[in-house]
């Protein structure tokens, strides 16, 4: 039992195999990519492994604090950073293993010419609450 | 007037109500889903007119339930009803019964995660709603993770048992599903009750000691050293839960805990326990890993610790289980036993991949006195953590030796 993020990058990833911007695919390709993430939201549901998945807007804002009594600075959208993220999905699964195997399976969500995109996605890790028994 | 309901007596019931049901021929899922529904009929109508015989009632209006289910069932499928309008007497609900049901919902087919979701709502009496929350998952997320564990627990009723010649004979009942017919392994039981206290969050729902519970009511139904083992392990532990972290809800290293708020009823009770166990020279991992456990709880002060011993029955548990866990552990003993140049000649023969060996050797290294690779190992330490808790420890163990070394 443990929790794992499930992050998809819209940059800051390594390039995938299939890297064509989605501005390019046909329609269906574009449907069909969207029911392949649907579809695998709803198969977790039904394993009882899901627990959250969300999708992020591409432009974002700094903000960080700036003294008491002043308004927080804000900055952006971020243009130069180098990583963005896209979205994530959270699972609760019984291992490591099983894991790995289901990014993968969300990886191969297919694009351009409807084969598998070979995405990198990036897997981390919930930290826990500590065990009662640990010596 | 309205009484109160007493939710600890009808959760106490669930294990054995539902195991009569499957026990009268009923399918386990459904009969599981019966059971619950009772449980909140419960709920709904005993404030008003609490029953003579709460377990009779909870059998009365489960098997109802069952029957009206299986009736729309059969319906459904236009064909005959698979039950008997009239439950057949059957002898009375026994332990053996109760341990059955601790055996399906921890058979070896289902995931780990799965047995402990099963064994919490159908052994437990415990809502989806609760469970899901306890091991922060959605609602729906649990309750499929639960439906599809009592189907794989309902089909190994439905599987012949291996050896059971094809079909039935003549004027024999049609076999059930869901069935009591398998032996189960008292092992597989015990590592899913050992999640249940070691692992999950700190919710609305305790789930230690809802462990505690139903392993006290496993050792009710079976005499078994390592039911008995695990439960001592369980109580000496959770006698010192309170003491483990502090009010901003950090760790505080067992060393440096307030023995006096340790609770010494649950250390009695599981120093008894385990003496019990031992006596019967059936020694298990449990009952060594408690052993340990009553070492640390017998001693007035941390430098009273007999780690001598301590080392000893690391010496029982690496034989026992050769896991490399408890070898880690055990380098950590001889550490305070012969010192920290011998702990650290222990963990030299380990793998530096385990987990908490870099924690472990920072410790005997600052114990060694090499403060600055102490200082460097807690903060590999912390990054290797997987909980919150001991990171921040970790972390601030490192900041605490290079705050000193930079004064």
């Amino acid at each position: 039992m443990a929790k794992y993020l499930l992050l998809k990058h819209y940059r800051g990833a390594p390039e995938a195999v299939n890297c064509v911007p989605m501005d390019q695919w046909k329609p269906e390709e574009i449907t069909a990519h969207v029911q392949y993430m649907n579809d695998f939201a709803a198969r977790l549901q039904e394993t009882g492994e899901f627990v959250d998945g969300q999708a992020l807007a591409p432009e974002g804002t700094w903000v960080r604090y700036d003294g008491e009594g002043r308004p927080p600075v804000t900055d952006g959208p971020f243009a130069e950073t180098k990583d963005l993220i896209a979205g994530w999905m959270v699972i609760d699964v019984d291992s490591y293993e099983r894991a790995v195997e289901l990014a993968g399976e969300l990886s191969a969500a297919p694009g351009k010419d409807g084969e598998p995109i070979h995405e990198w996605l990036e897997l981390r890790p919930f930290l826990t609450e500590p065990p009662t028994i640990t010596q | 007037m309205t009484a109160p309901i007493d939710e600890a007596l009808l959760r106490s019931l669930m294990p054995s109500v539902l195991a009569i049901l499957v026990r009268r021929g009923a399918d386990f899922a459904a009969a599981e889903d019966a059971v619950q529904e009772a449980l909140i009929e419960a709920v709904r109508v005993w404030p008003d007119a609490p029953p003579q015989d709460a377990k009779g009632w909870l059998i009365t209006v489960a098997w109802r339930r069952y029957l009206d289910h299986s009736r729309a069932e059969a319906a459904r499928r236009r064909r005959e009803d698979r039950v008997d309008e009239e439950p057949p007497p059957g002898p009375a609900p026994s332990a053996d019964d109760t341990l059955q049901l601790y055996f399906l919902c921890a058979h070896p087919s289902l995931t780990p995660s799965s047995a402990v979701a099963l064994t919490l709502r159908a052994v437990g009496g415990l809502t989806t709603r609760q469970i899901a929350q306890a091991y922060l998952v959605p609602e729906a997320t649990m309750a499929q993770r639960i439906s599809r564990a009592k189907r794989t627990v309902s089909d190994i009723g439905a599987s012949p048992a291996p050896g059971a010649p094809p079909g039935r004979r003549l004027g024999e009942k049609p076999r059930a599903r869901g069935r009591f017919d398998q032996p189960g392994d008292v092992a597989t039981v015990l590592r899913v009750l050992y999640l249940v206290f070691n692992e999950g969050y700190s919710g609305d729902i305790d789930l230690a000691a809802e462990a505690i519970r139903l392993t006290r009511q496993l050792a009710a139904a079976i005499d078994h050293p390592e039911v008995a083992g695990l439960l001592a392990l369980m109580l000496l532990h959770h006698a010192r839960r309170d003491a483990r972290t502090a009010p901003d809800g950090s760790l505080v290293p067992l060393a440096e805990q307030d023995r006096t708020r340790w609770d010494t009823r649950l250390i009695a009770e599981g120093i008894g326990i385990l003496q019990a166990a031992l006596a019967r020279d059936r020694l298990g991992e449990f009952q060594a890993q408690a052993a340990i456990a009553a070492l640390h709880a017998d001693a007035p002060t941390a430098e009273e610790t007999d780690w001598v011993q301590i080392v000893e029955w690391y010496d029982e548990l690496t034989r026992l289980t050769d896991n490399p866990v408890v070898r880690l552990n055990r380098a950590v003993a001889v550490g305070e036993a012969d010192g920290p140049r011998a702990g650290l000649a222990a963990l030299a023969e380990l793998d530096p991949s385990l987990p908490r060996h870099a924690a472990a050797a920072a410790y005997l290294h600052e114990r060694d006195g090499d403060l600055s690779t102490a200082a460097r190992l807690y903060a590999e330490a912390a990054h290797k953590a997987t909980n919150l808790a001991e990171r921040d420890h970790l972390t601030r163990q490192a900041a605490r030796l290079n705050t000193d070394r930079s004064h």
